[in-house]
């Protein structure tokens, strides 16, 4: 029989048992909306995390110290157009915590926060911006002077919602006049970003920091290294490193460790990958279920069905035509199921959105490959569990099929 | 032409053996009909099974046309069956979800033949149901469920037609519309007709009677009918 006819004919054999069609589908249809509505919790969060680990700046090295000092020098080493063409450019960072203490007519208010000390180029690297004020500048760092910019949350928990510009606060028991404020960083899970107060990075070290050398030289915790282009973030690794290898003679084993974001994202999307495929195959067990249950209708149908066999037999289908038509019906039952079981996730996903994500930062994400995917495995399915009754079937002897009542 | 020589069939069960054909020798000539009668159990219903490729003999030669059957593969089988054979049963089996059309149709879709629809009406306008092409055989006599049955068994333009009891299930005046079609059928096609039935009034339509007992052929004779 031509594919045609035979999909016809199969298509009439699952429509004239519309019930039983429809309850044989619901084990596929159940398998494959958890299968979807599961995955697009996962790639949602994904997603998410994703792009917050994004807003930070995938562009940015951070050099840290391993066994030796970083000294702001060395900060200012990289910025080298020679010998370090693809660095934009370098923030030094110093961080401390400190006790804040505000003391005015509404009496003191403290505050435990992240003190760090920076210079200009902080702002453009970490990509801040500023609310009110102005930013900490050249001549704050040189002239090491007392002044401070609050993040957002803190200049609320210091002066109550009135303008901080210009009002004095301690910090470990230092005055320093406030010279502008920070705009909210807001959500994530790294929202304490808005609680720190930023100093000049001279200031930290010489005035706030415990250990400071005799020398002078000014060492640092980071250095956040902008890179202009993300398509050269191994260089800049491989120049800064260089650079840093000259500067502290080191011919054997690094005294600094360089850091890249998107090592970290890598990381972190290897991680949640594993947890959205584990996800995954657990709502595929439910696929398995309801290919047995297909399989078990089918063989039911075979039995019920065995003079139609005996008939089509005598009048002269050969094995795989008999074959061909169980296995296409088997494979509409499983197919049917999973676009209804599509359907089902995708409005499942949505629901989610509305009702138990709806306070969240997370939306569910039912992304095309898995769409796919899940159509293609329910498919396979109605093949792997139908073709066990259609080889029964098939094998049916013409003169016993005809004489079964 | 069809030619037994020697034909055997044993059925097993369990540790028995049961002889349901023992040496049948048998020459049908094309355009021959043939009622081949008989009791239960005397074997008429094997030899219909041999004679329509749905089995095979356990052993003797069997050709068919000058193809000998003997050893042929299943799907072979069911080539000839579709080609050269028309079945008509005493329960006519036929596909209640299907409409008389679509039944008739079946042996031209697995023949994989072009503008089966359009043969399939006029083979029932041939059995005198060109106004019942849409009917489902729930929604018919046993008489026109039967002609369905002929037609299907006809469409395929086969060489032989085997009758398994035709009228077993039917009134005697359908009967005898039935009886009168496969004469006609075989006057005006040349279609061999064989019928197997234990009627009298049936078996004297044909011009040539078999008598089987035991598994054997007793008697064969022209009774010159028709």
């Amino acid at each position: 029989m031509s594919p045609q006819r035979t999909l016809l004919s199969a298509l009439q054999s699952v429509g004239a048992n519309k019930l039983r069609s429809l309850l044989t589908l619901l084990g596929i249809v159940i398998g494959v909306a958890a299968v979807i509505s599961l995955m697009s919790i996962g790639r949602g969060v994904q997603e998410s995390v994703t792009s917050f680990i994004q807003e930070l700046g995938t562009n940015i090295l951070f050099i840290s110290p391993s066994g030796g000092p970083l000294t702001l020098d060395d900060a200012y080493a990289l910025v080298d157009p020679v010998l370090a063409p693809s660095v934009d450019q370098v923030a030094p960072e110093i961080n401390s915590f400190g006790d804040v203490i505000t003391i005015d007519d509404f009496g003191a208010r403290s505050l435990s926060a992240e003190i760090t000390g920076v210079t200009p180029e902080y702002r453009d690297v970490r990509d801040y911006k500023v609310a009110a004020g102005s930013f900490i500048s050249i001549p704050h760092v040189s002239a090491v002077s007392d002044v401070a910019v609050l993040g957002s949350q803190a200049a609320v928990d210091l002066f109550l919602g009135r303008n901080p510009i210009g009002q004095t606060i301690t910090i470990n028991g230092r005055k320093m006049t406030v010279i502008g404020v920070l705009e909210s960083r807001g959500g994530g899970a790294f929202g304490f970003e808005d609680n720190s107060v930023l100093i000049p990075i001279t200031t930290a070290y010489r005035r706030i920091s415990a250990d400071r050398s005799v020398e002078g030289t000014v060492t640092v915790d980071t250095i956040s290294v902008l890179v202009g282009n993300v398509d050269n973030m191994e260089r800049a690794e491989d120049e800064v490193s260089r650079i840093l290898r000259l500067r502290h003679r080191i011919t054997d084993e690094d005294d600094f460790e360089v850091r890249n974001q998107q090592q970290a994202l890598e990381a972190f999307q290897d991680t949640t990958q594993a947890f959205v495929l584990f996800l995954g195959s657990i709502a595929g067990i439910s696929l398995i279920v309801g290919g047995i249950g297909i399989m078990n209708i089918m063989l039911v149908s075979v039995t019920e069905r065995t003079r139609e066999i005996g008939i089509r037999k005598a009048v002269g289908a050969r094995r795989w035509d008999i074959l061909s038509q169980f296995v296409l019906e088997a494979i509409l039952l499983s197919l049917g199921g999973g676009i209804i079981g599509v359907l089902l996730g995708m409005l499942v996903a949505q629901g989610m959105n509305v009702t138990l994500l709806a306070q969240e930062d997370i939306r569910t994400v039912v992304s095309t490959d898995i769409t796919i995917l899940a159509l293609a495995v329910s498919m396979l399915i109605g093949l792997v569990f139908g073709i066990y009754p259609a080889m029964r079937a098939a094998a049916l002897h013409p003169i016993e099929a005809l004489r079964y009542e | 032409m069809i030619e037994l020589a020697n034909v055997t069939k044993t059925y097993r069960m369990g540790e028995v053996e049961i002889g349901a054909l023992r040496g049948v020798n048998l020459t049908v000539e094309d355009g021959e009909m043939v009622a081949v009668m008989g009791a239960s159990g005397s074997g008429k219903s094997t030899l219909m099974n041999i004679l329509g490729c749905l089995d095979v003999p356990t052993s003797g030669q069997y050709s068919l046309d000058g193809v000998s059957i003997g050893r042929l593969s299943d799907s072979r089988l069911a080539a000839i069956r579709n080609r050269k054979i028309g079945f008509v049963f005493q329960s006519y089996n036929l596909l209640s979800r299907l409409t008389a059309e679509s039944n008739v149709e079946l042996p031209l879709l697995y023949a994989r033949k072009g503008g089966s629809a359009r043969l399939a009406r006029e083979t029932l306008g041939r059995v005198g149901l060109a106004d019942r092409t849409g009917h489902r055989p729930t929604e018919m006599s046993g008489g026109q469920q039967q002609r369905v049955a002929i037609a299907r068994a006809l469409v395929n333009e086969p060489s032989i037609l085997l009758a398994d009891e035709p009228t077993g299930n039917l009134d005697s005046r359908s009967s005898l519309e039935i009886i009168e079609l496969l004469k006609e059928l075989n006057r005006t096609s040349g279609i061999t007709i064989i019928i197997v039935t234990h009627e009298e009034d049936i078996a004297r339509f044909a011009e040539r009677r078999i008598v089987m007992r035991d598994g054997e052929v007793v008697n064969d004779e022209k009774t010159g009918a028709g």
